[in-house]
């Protein structure tokens, strides 16, 4: 174990953020650590998206984020482009570029403005599509690919960037649980494999809880909670935030799990 | 645990033969192949040495492939002085005129294309071609002494209709901005209107001097009439110019298509893209319209083709939209001045090629306007 400044990948302090006269996020703090997958919860409107573009600079703000103990305000764009991948929750498909054409795009922040992709660019590319079992679909067209091959293309056009921190907002958005379990399966063996640092948002706290390490919960623009997923799910706390009926039970190997339950009109 | 082991077995074998063979990868990629280029350069001789070929009078074609491989070779030119004079100083200027007019709006088409990502973009349905119209209209009946003056290329004329060219884009992107959203559809009603409006200014002006109205108004109706070297020379400069950068722009374009987020996320500005693009392709457009008048729909129907043909990268969108729509207007000048006794203007050409086309490619793309 190294000493604790060199563990943390990703500090915010007193962080605001949003379009307009006022913030979506105020005064938000939260740290990741490196190699860890940290979740962002929270419900509808809370701010979630907003957190991630904040780190990624795609939105005025306020406050400092630091990356290895550097603040991203020193860093020019294409630097940190090199440091941060990031995939919006519904990134835009050109429909009819290609799977190789698309997933190259990663490799942007690592080309001079007029300069080509070189053979090795072409070869992490490669690398990337055989990781995200993409390999048999690169020369398809983005257009013709299904809800969950089509997020398998975006994560692998992060992956290239060859960031050491992930950014990922919503990235199960229209998968069916059996195509979401599968995508977080393999971002988590990504993630262990080249020791990189996730931050994802994610709507569903049992999931969030299954594959987090640690979970910030956000409500109205602010952190409400942050810890393991056990100590951050608590019903009264997801009662109170989400104006929900639930009850948080907890599996046999400790997961925390969110169950909705129905007190009125059952009858 | 077992399954993922094997995966990753398979994952490193063929990383092996991706090290081995890095072909594999590339034959997905869309680029520019030299085939690709071959075709399109084949194309466009072919076309223009018809244009010199064929023409009014008694010229015959077989006479005047003669006279170029004398030309080539250094052989003896079988025409008398008369003839080689049609040849070299009508037709070969108007062909190379129609080639860079062709170039400028094709590869304006693409631009603008890429930079609103909207597939109905084109420098004559944003307003481009009306505010540069609007703008040379303006410098011929108020000042026409001044079109006489000129540093090099750098004339009054052009420099009018790319300001105008600019005041065109920029007012259609601000009002379909402004219209909630900068969808495919309310971009082009913003089009349509700034164009109506441009034009109606032209109108208005140049009903104001009657010694110029003629004039003027053939122009509008888009034509390679007025020619000579003169304005090949003219717009030679600002169509390599912006040939040139656009073609530089084309990975930066492929960026664009993913939004401004995303793209920034990647490291670039998109604001300083558009900006860019923006200013070549109106210089473009500007140099075109300033020679030829409103020609339109050339950018909308070369750039589809060469999508339909050739893929959807801007690198191969912009060099092939730059030689396919020389041969384009090329073509349609060809049949311009010789489908009937008089001259048919160009615009009208390129039009009875071009909105049947639009309709098409609006068809195509209905769910995007709804």
């Amino acid at each position: 174990m190294t000493g604790a400044a060199t563990t943390t990948a990703l500090s915010l302090h007193e962080v605001s953020a949003g379009y307009g006269a006022e913030p979506v996020v105020r005064h938000v703090s939260m740290e990741a650590r490196r190699g860890r997958w940290l979740a962002i919860v929270g419900p509808n409107g809370a701010g979630k998206s907003t957190v991630l573009k904040a780190i990624a600079g795609l939105v005025p703000r306020q406050g400092t984020v630091m990356l290895d103990g550097t603040a991203t305000d020193t860093l020019s764009r294409k630097e940190l482009a090199r440091r941060v991948g990031y995939a919006p929750q519904n990134p835009a498909l050109p429909e009819r570029l290609t799977v190789t054409d698309y997933v190259l795009l990663g490799r942007a922040p690592h080309l001079g403005t007029l300069a080509r992709e070189s053979a090795s660019d072409l070869s992490i590319v490669e690398d990337a599509l055989v990781r995200l079992d993409l390999a048999g679909l690169a020369g398809r067209r983005l257009g013709t690919l299904s809800g969950g091959e089509a997020q398998r293309a975006v994560l692998a056009r992060v992956l290239v960037q060859r960031t050491p921190l992930l950014l990922l907002d919503e990235p199960t958005t229209g998968l069916d649980i059996g195509h979401a379990q599968t995508l977080l399966e393999r971002l988590d063996e990504l993630r262990r494999e080249d020791e990189t640092t996730v931050v994802t948002t994610l709507h569903d706290l049992t999931v969030a809880a299954q594959y987090a390490d640690e979970l910030v919960l956000i409500d109205r623009g602010g952190v409400v909670a942050a810890g393991p997923p056990s100590r951050v799910l608590t019903t009264e706390r997801l009662r109170e935030h989400y104006a929900a009926d639930v009850e948080v039970l907890t599996t046999a190997d400790g997961h925390p799990v969110v169950v909705p339950v129905r007190t009125a009109g059952a009858g | 645990m077992l399954r993922t082991r094997s995966r990753r077995a398979t994952a490193s074998a063929h990383r092996a033969t991706a090290a081995e063979h890095p072909a594999r990868a590339r034959a997905h990629t869309t680029r520019l192949t030299p085939l690709a280029v071959v075709v399109a350069v084949v194309v466009l001789v072919g076309v223009a040495l018809l244009g010199l070929l064929i023409g009014p009078g008694e010229l015959a074609g077989g006479r005047v492939l003669a006279e170029i491989l004398a030309q080539l070779t250094g052989g003896v030119s079988p025409l008398s002085e008369s003839e080689a004079a049609v040849v070299w100083q009508l037709r070969m200027p108007r062909v190379l005129l129609a080639a860079l007019v062709g170039a400028a709006l094709a590869g304006a088409g693409a631009a603008f294309q890429g930079v609103f990502r909207n597939p109905l973009a084109d420098p004559y349905l944003l307003g481009a071609g009306a505010g540069a119209g609007m703008a040379a209209t303006a410098v011929v009946v108020f000042a026409p002494a001044v079109t006489a003056w000129s540093l090099g290329p750098v004339g009054p004329l052009p420099l009018a209709a790319f300001a105008g060219a600019l005041l065109g884009v920029g007012l259609s992107w601000a009002l379909g901005r402004s219209t909630g959203g900068a969808g495919t559809a309310g971009l082009l009603l913003a089009g349509v209107a700034v164009t109506a409006f441009l034009t109606a200014i032209q109108t208005f002006v140049q009903q104001l001097n009657t010694d110029t109205l003629k004039q003027v108004y053939t122009w509008t109706l888009g034509g390679l009439n007025i020619t000579g070297w003169t304005d090949v020379w003219l717009v030679l400069p600002y169509v390599a110019l912006a040939a040139l950068v656009l073609v530089a722009a084309a990975r930066l374009l492929d960026l664009l298509t993913l939004g401004d987020a995303e793209a920034a996320s990647l490291g670039v500005r998109p604001g300083r893209i558009r900006l860019v693009v923006l200013a070549a392709a109106s210089l473009a457009t500007a140099a075109a319209v300033s020679v030829s008048g409103l020609i339109g729909f050339v950018g909308i129907v070369v750039p589809h083709l060469v999508r339909l043909l050739a893929g959807a990268s801007y690198r191969v969108i912009v060099p092939l939209s730059l030689l396919g729509g020389a041969a384009f207007v090329i073509a349609a000048d060809l049949v311009a001045r010789t489908i009937m006794p008089g001259e048919l203007p160009l615009g009208v050409v390129t039009a009875f090629a071009g909105a049947p086309f639009f309709a098409l490619v609006l068809r195509t793309n209905r769910e995007r306007l709804s």
